[in-house]
C-alpha cells in the first residue's frame, strides 16, 4: 500500500467516470464524489506518510521527500476541491469530466513527486499536464469572445513547447550517460565524467519545470491562462503543480554538472528578472487573477533565490516557502471563487467594501494578502526571511538587497487590494456574499494553518532539510 | 547569557506581551458593542496594573537586562524567544501599558461604527507594541515592529477620516519600505555574529564599511518611523485621519520605537559609524526641529499642527541621542516619554473638540473657551508644557537636550534654541484661537464642557505632566544605569579604536 494516494486518486477518477456516463447530468453526485475523494486522498498521504519502498524496476521511488510532497498536494487538493465545490464557471453537464481531469492531474503529479526516472518523470508530467490543459477551455463562454479557447491554446502551445526542451535535454543526459536513472546518472556525473553538454542538457530540463513554476523568461503563459481559465481552475494552476515543479527542480539540481558556479549565476539572474518583471507588471493590474498571476511569477522568483544555494539548508527552506506561498494563495482563490457570483472575472473594485458584505472572507483575504506580502507573524514572512538568510549565507549581497527591495515593491498592489475591501464602500449593485458554512471553515483552517506555519516554522523545515539529505 | 537576569516563576513580561492577544481573541467571538468596550478597557487595564511590578521590582543598579526570559524558537536558525527588560526599555514599555485604557476610554463614544473589530485592533496594537520594547532577539524584534502595521493600517483605514485611504496606504508603504532593508542588516548581522540575540550582537568588530551599510538601513528605517525631516511626510497624513486613539498611539508609542530603535541598536551595534555618521543625523534632527515649528505654525487644522509639532520634538530627541553624552541621552529619553505624555494628551483634547464640532478646523473651534472651561483649562496646560514651560514636563528633558547639545558644540545649541520659541509661538497661537478666538468665533453655545470620563482620561496625562517636569529625578534613576553604561561602552570603544589606529600606523 505504499502507492495508496496514487491509487485513491486513480479509483476516484475512475468512478466520475462512471458518473461521467449518466445522460442526465448528476451535479451533486460529481460533487459530492469529488471532494469525498479530494479528503480521502490526503487521509491515504498521511497514512503512507511513513512508508517507503522502491516499485517498477525502481523507477518509482516512495521515500520520505515524495511522501512530503503527497501530503502537501493531498492537504491542497481537498482544500481547493472543498472550497471550489460550487465550479460556478463551469457548465453542469461537463462537471463530472472536469473532476475526472482534475483528479488525474492530481493524479500525475503525486506520480512525478516520485518517479526518479527519466521516462517516468516525462509520463508523469504529461498525465498532469494534458489533463490541466484540457481544464481550461472547459470554461463557459459567457462573455462570448471565447477567452478560455485563447487561454487554452496558449497554454497547451507554450506548454508543449517547453515539454520538448525538456524532453531534447533528457534525451541528452541518456546519450552523455547511458542510463535514465537519476541515480546512476549522478553517479556517473560525480565520477568525474563532466562535458560542457551536461550544462546544457540540464538547463533544458529545468526549463521544462521553470514553466510549470512560471520562471521568467518562460511566464509568458502565466496571466492571460489565469484570466481565460475559470476561478478554480486558476487556483489549481496557481497552486498544485507548483509542488511539482519545486520537487523536480530540487532532483535535477542535484545532477553535478560541473559548472555550479555558472549555473547559481544564472538562477540568480532569473530570479531577480522574474521578481522585478512580475512585481513591475502586477502594480498595474485590474483584474485580481492576473495581478496573482503576475505576483506569482515574482513568487517563483523568490523560490529560485532559495534554491541559489544548491545545499540541503537552502532547497528545505524553498519547500517551505512553496508550501507557504500555495496555502496563501489557495486563500486568496478561496475569496475570488466565492465573491465571483456566476464565475465571472473578478477587477480588484469588485472587492470594494467586502468588509461588510462578508467579514471572514474579507478577513481571509487580508490574511492570504499580508502573508503574500511577507509580512510577520504570517508564513510568507518566515519564508522571505529564510530565503534572504540561506542567499545571504552563500554572499548573493546585492541580489538579496534588489529582492528586499521587490518586497517593497510588491506590498503596493496586495495592500490596494486590501484597501478595496476595508476602505471602499461596496457599490450599488453588490450585495451580500453568501458563503456555506463548510467553506468559511476552509478559510478558517488556511487562515491558521498560514499563521501557525509562519509563527511556528521549526519542525517544518527541521523536517525538510532532512527529508532534502536523503536525495544524496 | 550572562547579560540577562532570568525571571524565575512567572513570566511576567511574556504575559504582558500575550494578555492583550488573548483577550483579542475573545472578541473574535462575542461581538456585543458594550461588552467590547468594557472588556478591553477590563483587558488593558489589567495589562497596566500588571506591568506596575516592572517597576517595583526594577533593578536600578544594573544594566543587565531584566526579568528576562529564554526560549528555544527555531533552533535551526539559532533564533530564540528572548525578552528582556533594561533601562532603556522601561519607560517606554510602562508608557505603552498605562496608555492604552486611556486609548480605550477616548474611544469610548468616538467610536460607534464595528467597536467589537476596533477594540480587536488596540489588543492587537498593545501585544506588538510591548513586544517591540522587550524582544532581544532581532527576528522576534522584527516581526512585532512589522506585524504592528496591520492593525495600526486598520485602525486609519476603517475608522479614519475623508482621506483615510490616502493616508492609511501612505503609512504602511513609508514603513515597510524603510524597514525592508532593516531585514537584510539583520541577516547579514547575524551571519557575521552567528547569532539574533541583541546584546551578543553589540561591540563587535565589524569592518567600517559593513558598520556603516548597517548603520544606513537601521537608519532609514528608524528614521522614517521617528519620522526624521526628509522621511515625514506621512505623519501629518496619517495623524490627521486616524481616530483618536489611533493618534494617540502613533503618537504616544509608535514615534518612539524610531527613536528607541536608534538607541538601541544604533549606537551599540554601529558605534564607528554612528560616531562617523552622527554629525549630518544632528543637522537633520535641527532641520526637523525649525521645519516642524514653521509648519506647525502655519497649520488651520489642529490635529497637523500638533503632527507638524511632533515632528520638531522628536527633533529633539534625535538630537539628543546623537549628542553622544549622558545629558543628551537622558534628555533624549526623558523626552521621548515627555512627548508620549503631551502630545497623547493634546491629541486627546483635539478627539474631543472633534467628538462635539465634528471638525478639527482651528477656525471652527475658535472661543469654545467661553462654553468648555474645564477643557481648555486642560489644553492651557498641555499646550504650555508641549513648548517646554518650565514646570512641566517637556522643559525638564528639552533642557538637557539642550545642555547635552551645548556640552557637544555650541553651534548647533544655539540652532536649536529658535525651534524652542517657535513651539510657544504655534501653541500659544492654538491656545489664543481654541481659548478666546476673536470677534468672528462661530457659535458654540450648543457646546457641552467635558464629562466625568473626559475628565478621567485627561487627568492622570496632567498629573505625569506635573510630576516629570516637578521630579524627574526617579524617571532619570530608572534609565540612569543603563544609559551610562551604554555611553562609558561607546566612549571606551572609541578610545580603543583611537589606539587601535596608532598602532596600526
Amino acid at each position: 500500500m505504499v502507492i495508496l494516494p496514487e491509487l485513491v486518486l486513480a479509483a476516484g477518477a475512475l468512478a466520475l467516470f462512471f458518473v461521467s456516463l449518466s445522460k442526465t447530468p448528476l451535479v451533486r453526485t460529481a460533487k459530492s464524489v469529488a471532494v469525498l475523494f479530494g479528503l480521502a486522498t490526503f487521509a491515504a498521504a498521511l497514512l503512507a506518510f511513513q512508508s517507503k519502498g522502491s516499485l517498477f524496476y525502481g523507477a518509482y521511488e516512495v521515500d520520505s521527500y515524495s511522501q512530503l510532497f503527497k501530503a502537501l498536494i493531498g492537504f491542497s487538493l481537498a482544500l481547493l476541491l472543498i472550497f471550489g465545490q460550487n465550479l460556478k464557471g463551469i457548465n453542469p453537464e461537463i462537471r463530472p469530466e472536469y473532476y475526472l481531469f482534475l483528479l488525474l492531474s492530481v493524479l500525475g503529479l503525486m506520480m512525478l513527486v516520485s518517479s526518479v526516472e527519466l521516462i517516468a518523470i516525462f509520463i508523469s508530467l504529461e498525465l498532469s499536464s494534458f489533463a490541466l490543459y484540457l481544464l481550461v477551455p472547459m470554461r463557459d463562454d459567457r462573455t462570448g469572445s471565447r477567452v478560455q479557447m485563447e487561454a487554452g491554446m496558449k497554454y497547451i502551445l507554450f506548454g508543449v513547447m517547453a515539454t520538448g526542451f525538456m524532453l531534447y535535454g533528457m534525451s541528452l543526459l541518456f546519450g552523455l550517460t547511458g542510463t535514465t536513472y537519476l541515480k546512476e546518472i549522478i553517479a556517473f556525473l560525480a565520477k568525474g565524467n563532466v562535458q560542457p553538454t551536461v550544462l546544457v542538457a540540464v538547463l533544458l530540463v529545468l526549463a521544462g519545470f521553470f514553466y510549470k513554476l512560471a520562471v521568467f523568461p518562460l511566464h509568458f503563459w502565466v496571466p492571460d491562462v489565469y484570466q481565460g481559465a475559470s476561478n478554480e481552475t486558476a487556483g489549481f494552476i496557481a497552486t498544485l503543480p507548483k509542488f511539482g515543479a519545486v520537487a523536480l527542480l530540487i532532483r535535477f539540481l542535484t545532477v553535478p554538472t560541473g559548472q555550479a558556479q555558472f549555473l547559481i549565476e544564472l538562477m540568480a539572474v532569473l530570479a531577480l528578472c522574474s521578481m522585478f518583471y512580475g512585481n513591475l507588471s502586477a502594480l498595474v493590474q485590474k483584474d485580481i487573477k492576473r495581478m496573482l498571476g503576475f505576483s506569482g511569477i515574482a513568487h517563483a522568483g523568490f523560490v529560485l533565490l532559495g534554491l541559489l544555494a544548491l545545499d540541503r539548508d537552502g532547497y528545505g527552506v524553498a519547500i517551505y516557502y512553496i508550501a507557504g506561498y500555495v496555502l496563501m494563495n489557495l486563500a486568496c482563490f478561496l475569496v475570488i471563487s466565492n465573491v465571483s457570483q456566476e464565475g465571472e472575472n473578478l477587477r480588484i473594485d469588485d472587492f470594494n467594501g467586502l468588509y461588510k458584505r462578508q467579514p471572514l472572507l474579507a478577513f481571509v483575504l487580508a490574511v492570504g494578502l499580508f502573508g503574500l506580502a511577507g509580512i510577520p507573524p504570517f508564513v510568507g514572512f518566515m519564508g522571505k526571511f529564510m530565503i534572504l538568510t540561506s542567499a545571504l549565507r552563500a554572499h548573493h549581497v546585492v541580489v538579496v538587497c534588489l529582492a528586499a527591495i521587490n518586497t517593497a515593491i510588491a506590498l503596493y498592489y496586495y495592500l490596494s487590494v486590501v484597501k478595496a475591501a476595508y476602505t471602499v464602500e461596496p457599490g450599488e449593485q453588490a450585495g451580500r456574499v453568501a458563503v456555506n458554512p463548510v467553506i468559511q471553515l476552509a478559510g478558517v483552517v488556511l487562515v491558521l494553518a498560514i499563521t501557525l506555519l509562519g509563527a511556528l516554522p521549526a519542525r517544518f523545515i527541521d523536517f525538510a532539510s532532512t527529508v532534502v539529505q536523503t536525495l544524496h | 547569557m550572562d547579560l540577562l537576569l532570568i525571571k524565575e516563576g512567572f513570566p511576567l513580561l511574556s504575559f504582558l506581551i500575550f494578555l492583550p492577544l488573548a483577550g483579542s481573541i475573545v472578541l473574535l467571538f462575542f461581538h456585543n458593542e458594550t461588552f467590547a468596550r468594557l472588556w478591553t478597557l477590563l483587558i488593558t487595564s489589567l495589562t497596566a496594573i500588571c506591568s506596575l511590578p516592572l517597576l517595583f521590582g526594577f533593578d536600578q543598579t544594573t544594566s543587565k537586562y531584566q526579568f528576562a526570559e529564554a526560549y528555544a524558537w527555531i533552533p535551526r536558525l539559532n533564533i530564540n524567544y528572548i525578552v528582556g527588560l533594561d533601562g532603556i526599555s522601561i519607560l517606554l514599555v510602562l508608557l505603552t501599558t498605562l496608555i492604552m485604557p486611556f486609548c480605550v476610554l477616548a474611544s469610548w463614544k468616538y467610536i460607534q461604527q464595528r467597536v467589537a473589530p476596533f477594540m480587536f485592533c488596540l489588543l492587537v496594537m498593545e501585544t506588538s507594541m510591548v513586544g517591540v520594547f522587550v524582544a532581544l532577539d532581532f527576528v522576534l524584534f522584527y516581526i512585532f515592529w512589522e506585524f504592528m502595521l496591520i492593525p495600526m493600517y486598520l485602525l486609519i483605514a476603517v475608522w479614519g477620516g475623508p482621506r483615510k485611504a490616502y493616508a492609511s496606504i501612505k503609512f504602511f508603504l513609508y514603513t515597510l519600505a524603510g524597514s525592508v532593508l532593516l531585514l537584510v542588516a539583520i541577516i547579514a548581522l547575524y551571519l557575521e555574529s552567528g547569532s539574533f540575540f541583541i546584546p551578543e550582537m553589540m561591540w563587535q568588530p565589524y569592518s567600517l564599511t559593513f558598520q556603516v551599510l548597517v548603520f544606513l538601513a537601521f537608519f532609514l528605517a528608524f528614521a522614517i518611523k521617528v519620522p526624521m525631516f526628509p522621511f515625514h511626510t506621512w505623519l501629518p497624513a496619517a495623524h490627521v485621519e486616524a481616530p483618536t486613539a489611533g493618534s494617540v498611539i502613533l503618537a504616544s508609542v509608535l514615534l518612539k520605537m524610531g527613536t528607541y530603535g536608534m538607541l538601541r541598536f544604533c549606537l551599540p551595534i554601529t558605534p564607528d559609524a554612528t560616531m562617523l555618521l552622527a554629525q549630518p543625523i544632528l543637522w537633520l534632527s535641527i532641520a526637523g526641529i525649525i521645519y516642524g515649528g514653521f509648519t506647525a505654525l502655519a497649520q488651520q487644522d489642529m490635529k497637523k499642527l500638533i503632527a507638524y509639532s511632533s515632528v520638531g520634538h522628536m527633533g529633539f530627541v534625535t538630537l539628543g541621542i546623537f549628542v553622544l553624552n549622558s545629558r543628551g541621552v537622558e534628555g533624549a529619553m526623558l523626552q521621548m516619554i515627555n512627548h508620549g505624555v503631551t502630545t497623547g494628551a493634546l491629541f486627546l483634547c483635539v478627539g474631543m473638540i472633534y467628538e462635539r464640532t465634528h471638525s478639527r478646523e482651528l477656525a471652527l473651534a475658535a472661543g469654545v473657551g467661553k462654553y468648555m472651561p474645564w477643557f481648555v483649562t486642560f489644553l492651557a496646560f498641555f499646550s504650555l508644557s508641549s513648548f517646554g514651560f518650565p514646570g512641566t514636563n517637556s522643559f525638564i528633558g528639552e533642557f538637557l537636550v539642550l545642555a547635552g547639545a551645548f556640552e557637544h558644540n555650541t553651534f548647533l545649541a544655539l540652532a536649536a534654541i529658535p525651534g524652542a520659541v517657535l513651539a510657544a509661538a504655534y501653541m500659544l497661537r492654538l491656545l489664543q484661537k481654541v481659548v478666546w478666538g476673536g470677534t468672528a468665533n462661530p457659535d458654540q453655545s450648543y457646546l457641552t464642557d467635558l464629562g466625568l470620563r473626559e475628565i478621567a482620561v485627561l487627568t492622570p496625562f496632567l498629573l505625569f505632566v506635573f510630576w516629570i517636569g516637578l521630579g524627574p529625578q526617579p524617571f532619570l534613576n530608572l534609565m540612569h544605569t543603563s544609559v551610562s553604561a551604554l555611553l562609558d561602552q561607546l566612549h571606551h570603544w572609541q578610545q580603543h579604536q583611537q589606539v587601535a589606529a596608532v598602532l596600526w600606523k
